[in-house]
């Protein structure tokens, strides 16, 4: 889920707080929206995990767990995205199950789900709610 | 072909009957082929006479030609090869003497007939109007290619787009603009008429076009016509229409109609027609019995057309005449499609509706551009005709049943009327191809027993070979496979070619389309031919049909496309970090070489492995370091060895005559060559390339998809062999080759198996799909019997030409540089999830549970966390 703030805040990205209270839903400034290309996945770092965030239409963006559900390889942000019915997805590049991106579960085999986290955009700039 | 002129009367020596034909377009191609299959015991020996330097080509595609250096040959070729049939090109007629039936040609040749045949087409008209000598017109290969080379000088004098002016929105004109906007010409197309092809479709059609034209930045003057072309230091540069307007523009084409080229006839005193051409009967004959007029030139029923269709049937008239028939050419099919990437039009039939009493059945859809409309009798149950723009899916199946009672409600053949009735309600001789005369009842019988060779044709490629269906203008081809799917599925043969759940066709179909309409984008491509987003099979199919035409693989959105290899230009193992591959030629290494390839695996702290194709492989790099690791690799001299791709992966070989007692030719040099030849070359799976120097094939050449054994006098070919699953023994091909045509064999070979095969499919597997298995791929890369010969290997030319290092252009540019970035918020902190242990000396993946050890030389044994930055990410 994507949700978009207006007006836009113009201020630098600032670092992630290093230890991010444990319980709170902390809402992580990671780049610009302009630093992601539809379609290509890109990892970010933050400080509890890595996230896998993409860009797929014009402002509308998905972050799952980076980590393959399956082999627990950091790698879905290099994943193929795409579709099945309506349902946006994301294949893992390693043994290419394919998840919903919007939710998480697993649609090519009863594996495990993926981890989501939502997203919003604030002026130019991708935050990701990812709690710890 | 013109080898045997000379004599002044150039005579067979043969007592058959001497058929002149006079024209060699695509009527006398038709008429050539028919007598050439027919004509059995050899009654007829036919010469054809083409003022052009070229054999039949096909008209209807001109504008593919504008796109790209297309060969428009028209097929069959197997007529030219023919004893009985002569061709000369290059060679004009310049009288008819009836009295002594005899042809005059330019080169001072007399040609003696029993039978003559006028197939002498049309001319493009040019008003005479001021500054006309400047004009150009759109009617021949020549005329396609200078307008190309214009618009590329206008480029380069000006440094601007070209502006062309179309004068004509029909057909041609339409046809004319839209090629000349693909080649990034600014056009304007100027029609008399209130409409676009007002000849054929009704005002709400018209309009419908014309939303769909301007929308691919085509200008539209409607209603006026040019009145002057100005000229200025011996160029256009402008143009002043009827209405006053003057609209600039550098090239100037006219497509305004076609005049039948009478000029022979009228001055052998043959009867002509009120508006010009030949009069003929419905059996094709002239006002002398022994000469008849096909295609342009004939004026049957009192008028001359400018079709494919009612010309192919006029010539297979005429050829069952001259065999002793009575057919007779019975009535004029003058639907037509407009081929216009992304615009579809297509009319049949009384389209606007003149028949006393018709109904007129509508769907318009403004905001889709959409309108279709049929016209049925009076009581609402026989087609009569229809009109479709903006989506013509009907158009195919509605055709052969004009004329006939529809199956349904007429609203529910339109797209308002959701799932179209299929055709499994045409009656068998419903005619399905108009341009080649097949019926429904034939493509069922070919799909059944294939035309009686046994085998039935249950695949497009096979069905349109053996029934000839769709191989001209191609407008029957969804509705001839839908005939085969409904008859396969009536025999219980599942057949599902989709690629995909977004892509209904298979991989060579998509490849054609993509090819045919230059499409460079995958958002293109789906739009097109398919739907939704995309998912991990078609987007790579998609992306290795891109690579073929060139580029950098990850740019231009096509980055998103690639597999997980690709996409890092690397092999991705099992725990997301990669292994890198240099290619190393043919196996030959220098020691300094090889140094460097150890220098870096220590700096990088990598596995090393020999390959099984003669490379060294470096294991456990992450994403981050590719680039650092190629840099060193390039700066020594070091490529990328496409390990990763779905592409030429290496060529392995013996040490040859060299060095080797047995060796009986320099195998690694012809190793090397090969390798570096097809370096690049993206298939639809990988491929690989072994190089033996004498039969002992220490080389096991015989298990790669191109194996090359060495003979005393050259060389011998095998195809088609492969290890995997399911291993095969590479079949012979060609024995004893030079170089050369060993080099020629082997890219036609390529290119064919690239054009043609499945999605991920080797060619040990595609070489037994295709229909003739190993002799078809004999008769196309040895026998050129498709005439394809030349066009695959300028296919392969243009790779060989276009070839960069992957790595180096990636290393060159910044912006290609931030793919390999490890995270978008902190670029330079190294990926923290590979642990290593160390065994037999080197580093391996950790396995669950086993503690990691610190890896040291470049490894970091606590990566550092860093702070949010986006520095880096925008350099």
């Amino acid at each position: 889920m994507t949700l978009t703030i207006e007006p836009a805040i113009h201020e630098d990205i600032v670092p992630a707080p290093r230890h991010a209270s444990a319980h709170a839903v902390a809402w992580q400034r990671v780049c610009r929206i302009d630093d992601l290309e539809p379609g290509w996945g890109e990892a970010v770092l933050l400080p509890e995990r890595q996230v896998a965030l993409f860009l797929v239409g014009a402002g509308e963006l998905y972050a799952v767990d980076h980590r393959d559900p399956k082999t627990s390889a950091p790698v879905m942000a290099r994943g193929i995205v795409g579709s099945k019915g309506a349902r946006p997805t994301i294949a893992s590049p390693l043994l290419k199950q394919v998840y919903d991106l919007a939710t998480g579960e697993c649609l090519s085999e009863s594996g495990p789900s993926l981890a989501t986290y939502a997203t919003r955009v604030v002026g130019e700039f991708v935050e990701i709610a990812a709690a710890a | 072909m013109s080898d045997d002129r000379g004599d002044a009367v150039d005579e067979p020596a043969t007592d058959a009957r001497r058929v002149v034909v006079i024209g060699a377009g695509p009527a006398a191609h038709r008429l050539a082929d028919a007598i050439n299959s027919r004509d059995d015991a050899g009654t007829l020996h036919v010469t054809v006479l083409g003022d052009e330097p070229h054999q039949p080509y096909d008209r209807v595609s001109l504008s593919h030609r504008l796109l790209g250096e297309e060969d428009l040959t028209l097929v069959p070729t197997r007529p030219w090869d023919a004893a009985r049939v002569r061709l000369l090109t290059g060679v004009r007629a310049t009288r008819i003497d009836r009295a002594a039936r005899r042809v005059h040609t330019d080169d001072g040749a007399e040609h003696p007939y029993d039978e003559l045949v006028l197939a002498t087409g049309s001319t493009a008209p040019v008003p005479e109007i001021r500054g006309s000598d400047h004009a150009r017109v759109y009617r021949t290969l020549e005329d396609v290619d200078a307008l190309v080379a214009e618009c590329a000088q206008v480029v380069e004098r000006s440094g601007r787009a070209p502006r062309v002016l179309v004068a004509g929105g029909g057909l041609l004109g339409l046809e004319a603009a839209g090629g000349l906007t693909g080649l990034g010409a600014e056009a304007t197309v100027v029609h008399s008429g209130g409409w676009l092809m007002s000849a054929q479709l009704d005002e709400g059609a018209g309009q419908a076009l014309s939303r769909l034209i301007a929308g691919h930045g085509i200008r539209l003057e409607l209603g006026t016509r040019p009145q002057e072309l100005l000229v200025e230091n011996g160029s256009v540069h402008a143009v002043k229409l009827t209405n006053g307007k003057v609209v600039d523009a550098d090239i100037v084409v006219f497509a305004i109609g076609v005049t039948p080229r009478d000029g022979l006839a009228s001055a052998a005193g043959l009867d002509i027609g009120e508006r010009g051409g030949v009069v003929v009967g419905a059996d094709c004959r002239s006002s002398d019995p022994n000469v008849f007029a096909i295609g342009e030139v004939a004026n049957v029923f009192g008028r001359c057309v400018g079709l494919v269709a009612p010309a192919n049937a006029m010539a297979e008239t005429v050829a069952d005449r001259l065999l002793g028939g009575d057919a007779e050419f019975s009535s004029i099919d003058d639907a037509t499609s407009l081929k216009l990437s992304g615009v579809d039009v297509a009319s049949f039939g009384d389209a606007l509706g003149a028949t006393s009493g018709a109904l007129e059945i509508v769907y318009a859809d403004p905001a889709r551009g959409l309108y279709q409309k049929i016209v049925v009798s009076q009581d609402a149950k026989t087609l009569l005709g229809g009109v479709f723009v903006g989506d013509a899916a009907p158009y195919s199946s509605l055709r052969p049943m004009l004329g006939r009672e529809l199956g349904a409600e007429p609203a529910a053949y339109l797209s308002a009327g959701g799932e179209a009735p299929s055709g499994a309600d045409l009656p068998d001789d419903a005619l399905v191809c108009s341009c080649n005369i097949v019926t429904a009842g034939t493509v069922r019988e070919a799909v059944r027993s294939g035309g009686g060779s046994g085998e039935g044709c249950h695949d497009l490629g096979s069905l349109k070979a053996c029934t000839r269906a769709g191989t001209q203008c191609g407008s029957c081809v969804p509705l001839v496979k839908k005939l085969m799917e409904q008859e396969l599925t009536a025999a219980g043969v599942a057949v599902s070619h989709a690629l995909c759940e977004h892509f209904a066709m298979t991989r060579q179909e998509l490849f054609d389309g993509v090819r045919v309409l230059g499409l460079a984008s995958f958002d293109a491509i789906v739009e097109r031919f398919g739907s939704g987003r995309g998912c991990d099979i078609c987007k790579p199919a998609v992306a290795s049909m891109l690579a073929s035409q060139g580029g950098y693989i990850l740019d231009d959105g096509r980055g998103s496309l690639q597999d997980t290899n690709d996409r890092a230009l690397a092999n991705m193992q099992k725990d997301g970090s990669y292994s890198v591959v240099p290619r190393i030629p043919g196996g030959e290494i220098t020691p300094q070489k090889l140094a460097v390839i150890a220098a870096v695996a220590e700096k990088f702290g990598l596995y090393t492995k020999i390959t099984g194709g003669q490379r060294i492989d470096m294991f456990g790099a992450r994403l981050d370091q590719l680039p650092d690791i190629w840099r060193i690799l390039v700066d020594a001299g070091f490529e990328s060895g496409q390990a990763y791709g779905k592409a030429l992966r290496n060529v392995k070989s013996c040490v040859g005559s060299t060095w080797c007692r047995f060796g009986v030719q320099d195998s690694v040099a012809m190793a090397i060559r090969l390798e570096l030849r097809y370096r690049g070359l993206r298939a639809p799976h990988k491929l690989k390339i072994g190089v033996s120097g004498c039969a002992r094939e220490c080389a096991e050449a015989r298990g790669k998809d191109v194996g090359v054994i060495a003979t005393a006098e050259g060389w011998n070919l095998y195809v088609g062999g492969n290890g995997g699953l399911q291993p095969a023994h590479g079949q012979l091909l060609a024995t004893d080759l030079d170089d050369e045509s060993l080099i020629r064999y082997i890219d036609r070979y390529f290119i064919y198996y690239i054009r043609t095969a499945d999605r991920l499919q080797r060619t040990a597997r595609w070489i037994e799909d295709l229909d003739g298995g190993l002799d078809h791929v004999r008769s196309v890369v040895v026998d050129d019997a498709l005439g394809l010969a030349d066009e695959l290997e300028a296919t392969m030319h243009r790779h060989v030409d276009d070839y960069q290092d992957e790595w180096a252009a990636t290393l060159a540019d910044p912006e290609r540089l931030r793919r390999f970035r490890s995270f978008v918020n902190a670029p330079d902190a190294p990926d923290t999830g590979l642990p290593r242990v160390i065994e037999r000396g080197q580093p391996r993946p950790a396995r669950p549970g086993e503690a990691p050890m610190p890896v040291s030389l470049g490894m970091p044994t606590a990566p550092p966390r860093e702070t949010l930055s986006t520095e880096g990410s925008r350099s």
